[in-house]
């Protein structure tokens, strides 16, 4: 996308001819994340996505699985079958263990030179941001980050990957039309969890890729976990209460805590609370916080900027509090009210826990 | 030891409005600043020269403005700047944005080599996190994105060890002087410059390099030319059909309005009512 220089761009022209060595290229491929044998959900996300490319186009949905030579990697294939893949290209060595960018660029870019995918997609992660950068630069082709939308364009059938520009404040739509794959990531909880069939079945095709390890410059000496004890996990909280700038002083931010703990849900916050160190880093919900897709988001004293909203507006349905009629968070909350967060969040906190009191002796 | 910083100069987005009607970028007004991110990188440089010395030197793409951006940084004790311009570089995506840079620092390792390059996790304007990728892979550097820390250099052996923020966890990595490191936010906070940095960089020479400067030959790999992607629509996110159903608190009574609320949340969304309870229990 324009980065250096933002003057006006002319529209793409309609009619584009694709390079004829590109011609042959065809399907869309999902590439599956996996670290230590676990497999990063944004996978399964892009999955479901890439089944409606793939179903548009006609083409076969792959899946695109690099690891260690165990079973727990040939498995992760079949996972992919269940959430929509036809078939997976697997590669299995011992020094894809631990992701570097260096083995996985090189296995990634062997692939797609060998088998020639249409489109490419990644998970806007650390990893799949490493790989998906080198990728896309050693085959020099277009690579659109973190998309919202990805639809196939009817008349070029070429991929039109929508994305934030300008911290949010505007789209765009952007488009790879002469060079193959185009690709795109996508970040985590933007697009739906698809339902996983345990009785889908597809095909595995083993790539055999060679390397030695000696020729490998970086090594990892130690891979230190995260301590995930008490870690929010927001971008899979079913239900978040968030708190912002409009609670005024850090001890009110503990009327958010008091609804969350009756609702059994997480808490969220915008950016002006985290830096102010009334909530941790990993709380913050937007644009550069996290995504969250919850069934139920109550935001209390947050204006609803941009950069918040394009963070929470996956929610099935938000609940805005906020004492200005006028804030922009009701332009996309699903019920507002307007009043005092700080008298609000006590009775909502009451009433939610009578309710559930009267549903428990009712079930 | 000799690190090269890339910078960009980028509209300060909280700033940034956008015209109701004509959907586009209203920049009156709007100040320009160094990408927020792009200072823990330079100021990982600078620590790096005073802990082994060494020069750093900071280098951006951009028009003849960003001059500004390079001051500044020259202000907080960077040792040399030069500023990539030229008309042919207008309307590049990042694989173009990253081979004008590549080639720009390939014609600064040709006066003193180059064992560092240091660029921002992201621009908050473009907001891709490629640039840097892209420019490793070029220059054939290793790369290693999103570093926390960096723990050892080893001149005599050029190793470097950093760690690095991986999908759960952190890696800690050693591999090979010269290499690329995307430095991660929040890492360090950048100095206050001396007098004597900024005298020198009010009057410091800036090097202003063209395209042919830049040692670049093949324009259809800059600008436009050079860019697989293509912007189609720009458009501004659009507004939910409806507003928000209001709830209305009359005589400041909470209580009331949220037996409202739930009442109306609950019959319509009989999920949630069960979501919670099975969340709370
Ligand atoms: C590059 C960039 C990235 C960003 N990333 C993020 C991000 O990831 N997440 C994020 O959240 N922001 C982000 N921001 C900041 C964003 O632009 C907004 O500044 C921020 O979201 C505002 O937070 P807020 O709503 O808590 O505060 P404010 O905008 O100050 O809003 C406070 C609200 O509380 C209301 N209020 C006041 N008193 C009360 C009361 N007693 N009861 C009820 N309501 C009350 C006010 O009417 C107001 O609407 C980013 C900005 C930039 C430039
Ligand atoms: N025009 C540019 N000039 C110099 N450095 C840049 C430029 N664009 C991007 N960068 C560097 O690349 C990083 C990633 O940028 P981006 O890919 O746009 O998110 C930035 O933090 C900068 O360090």
């Amino acid at each position: 996308m324009s980065d250096s220089n933002d003057a006006p761009r002319k529209p793409a022209r309609k009619k584009v001819e694709l390079d004829p060595r590109f011609l042959s290229y065809k399907h869309v491929w999902v590439y599956i994340e996996a670290e230590r044998g676990e497999v990063h959900p944004v996978s399964w996300e892009l999955l479901g996505e890439g089944r409606k490319l793939a179903d548009q186009l006609g083409v076969d949905l792959v899946g695109v699985v690099l690891g260690p030579p165990e079973a727990r990697t040939r498995a992760i294939c079949e996972e992919a079958f269940h959430f929509g893949a036809n078939r997976c290209y697997l590669v299995q060595h011992d020094a894809l263990r631990d992701y570097r960018n260096e083995p996985y660029t090189k296995c990634l870019t062997e692939l797609v030179d060998t088998y020639q995918p249409e489109i490419l997609m990644l998970g806007a992660t650390t990893l799949g941001r490493d790989l998906a950068g080198s990728v896309a630069t050693t085959l020099a082709t277009g690579l659109v980050a973190d998309c919202t939308e990805l639809v196939i364009e009817a008349e070029s059938r070429c991929l039109a990957s929508t994305r934030p520009t300008f911290g949010g404040s505007l789209l765009c739509t952007i488009m790879t039309q002469r060079h193959r794959p185009q690709m795109a990531t996508v970040r985590p909880r933007v697009m739906a969890m698809p339902d996983a069939d345990a009785s889908r079945r597809g095909e595995v095709i083993e790539h055999a890729f060679s390397i030695v390890e000696t020729s490998i410059i970086t090594k990892i000496l130690q891979f230190i976990p995260d301590d995930t004890r008490d870690k929010p996990n927001l971008p899979f909280a079913d239900i978040i209460v968030a708190g912002g700038r409009g609670l005024k002083k850090p001890e009110n931010f503990q009327l958010v805590w008091d609804l969350a703990k009756v609702l059994g849900a997480e808490v969220g916050a915008s950016r002006p609370v985290v830096q102010a160190g009334w909530a941790e880093l990993d709380r913050q919900v937007g644009q550069s916080g996290k995504t969250v897709r919850p069934k139920l988001y109550i935001a209390a004293g947050i204006s609803g900027a941009v950069q918040h909203r394009v963070g929470m507006d996956g929610a099935d349905v938000i609940i805005a509090i906020n004492n200005d009629s006028n804030a922009p968070i009701f332009d996309f909350a699903h019920y507002g009210i307007v009043g005092n967060a700080m008298q609000i969040l006590p009775a909502l906190t009451e009433a939610f826990r009578k309710h559930l009191a009267q549903a428990r002796k009712a079930g | 030891m000799h690190s090269v910083v890339c910078i960009k100069q980028v509209p300060d987005s909280a700033q940034i409005r956008v015209h109701p009607v004509t959907n586009t970028i209203m920049r009156q007004g709007v100040p320009a600043i160094i990408n927020p991110y792009d200072l823990f990188a330079l100021e990982e440089a600078l620590r790096l020269k005073d802990r082994f010395g060494g020069t750093v030197t900071v280098i951006t793409m951009g028009p003849p403005q960003a001059e500004v951006a390079l001051r500044k940084c020259l202000s907080f004790g960077a040792d040399h700047a030069i500023l990539v311009s030229d008309r042919a570089f207008a309307g590049a995506d990042t694989l173009a944005t990253s081979f004008a840079l590549s080639a720009a620092i390939g014609k600064v390792r040709e006066d003193q080599p180059v064992d560092l390059i240091f660029t921002g996790k992201q621009t908050i304007d473009g907001d891709t996190a490629q640039v840097g990728p892209g420019i490793a892979k070029r220059l054939d550097y290793q790369l290693l994105t999103y570093v926390s820390k960096i723990v050892d250099i080893d001149f005599g052996k050029k190793e470097i060890t950093v760690e690095r923020r991986a999908e759960g966890g952190v890696q800690l990595l050693k591999t090979a002087v010269p290499c690329l490191i995307t430095m991660l936010e929040g890492t360090n906070e950048m100095r206050f410059g001396d007098m004597a940095d900024m005298f020198r960089a009010a009057r410091y020479p800036l090097k202003v390099w063209d395209r042919v400067a830049a040692g670049i030959e093949d324009v259809a790999k800059i600008g436009l030319k050079g860019s697989p992607t293509v912007v189609g629509k720009v458009f501004a996110p659009k507004p939910r059909s409806q507003r928000a159903e209001m709830i209305e608190v009359h005589d400041n009574d909470p209580q009331d309005l949220v037996v409202t609320l739930l009442a109306k949340v609950f019959t319509r969304h009989p999920k949630i009512e069960a979501e919670i309870i099975k969340c709370a229990s």
